[in-house]
């Protein structure tokens, strides 16, 4: 579990990643992700967000270990703001973009499955609902239509904004994509606000134990 | 050498930002505004002018969402000569 400073999701991911599986802070200063088997980039406020959000975190020491991870086909998460980084490091396509509301946006949506074959979502069915709350001022997903276009047909929208529920204005309802070879996701939904009966839904936990069960050697 | 990158965000995005300002503009009584655009400056003094198109690709602007143009100022007078 990366962190930067301003992050501020970090704990809460970090508690939901341990109900799965072992799960340690990595701080932003560090040149390597040591022997993890998956990296999470939480939500937050990298840098204070200052320029665009993400565009200086992508530039911290662990962002070119979790690029080096990653190109080794290491599995890495990117929530909210940690999105934004993996967007703005060129690991996931597209941008984001402020909500078309210009509004900052916290509230309980639901979010369909639209591929249950990543590694984030593969303890999930196909069309599954899953309630998971957003929060964010920066979350309309964008990409050309080429790019739109190329994720659809190769399958790396992995969570729709359920019909009616789109908060932010994101291209054709995205709310996860994974790269091309499906071991980066992003997301701007917080599954880590959602592993608790208490908090109201545990629905966030599906993408957790996914993503822990892939990493179980069989 | 002084610069000044003005970044906006490219045609086609929308700027719900610059449609603010535009609605806004009419209740002050300034009618037949349209297009406004919203975006950032950054001012910068330079040693070298050579790599501010690298600077401006690769953390000023995100070429993707957002335009730039880079304008060349004159050195700032020296106040003692």
């Amino acid at each position: 579990m990366v962190r930067f400073p301003g992050s501020c999701d970090e704990v809460d991911a970090l508690l939901a990643c341990r109900r799965f599986g072992e799960a340690e802070l990595l701080w932003h200063g560090e040149r390597t992700v040591g022997d993890a088997d998956a990296v999470v980039i939480p939500g937050g406020f990298s840098y204070g967000d200052y320029l665009r959000c993400g565009a200086i975190a992508r530039f911290s020491p662990v962002m070119e270990a979790v690029g080096r991870f990653a190109a080794a086909g290491g599995a890495v998460l990117g929530i909210c703001n940690g999105f934004q980084v993996l967007c703005e490091a060129g690991l996931l396509p597209g941008a984001l973009l402020p909500n078309t509301g210009r509004r900052f946006l916290c509230r309980q949506v639901e979010v369909e499955v639209a591929s249950a074959a990543s590694l984030f979502t593969r303890a999930c069915e196909w069309g599954e609902v899953l309630s998971i709350p957003v929060k964010h001022t920066t979350g309309r997903y964008y990409a050309s239509e080429e790019v739109l276009d190329r994720l659809e047909a190769d399958g790396q929208v992995v969570l729709r904004y359920r019909h009616g529920q789109n908060p932010n204005g994101s291209a054709r309802d995205i709310a996860a994509v994974t790269n091309r070879e499906r071991n980066v996701m992003g997301l701007m939904p917080h599954p880590e606000h959602a592993v608790d009966p208490l908090t109201g839904s545990t629905d966030g936990g599906r993408l957790f134990e996914s993503l822990a069960a892939g990493l179980v050697p069989a | 050498m002084k610069a000044r990158v003005l970044i906006r965000p490219k045609e086609g995005i929308l700027d719900p930002q610059g449609q603010v300002v535009e609605r806004a503009l009419p209740a002050l009584g300034f009618e037949g505004v349209s297009n406004v655009r919203v975006g950032r400056m950054v001012e910068l003094e330079l040693e070298d002018t050579a790599g501010i198109e690298e600077m401006c690709e690769r953390l000023l602007a995100n070429p993707l969402i957002e335009d730039y143009e880079v304008l060349l100022l004159e050195p700032a007078a020296d106040p003692a000569s």
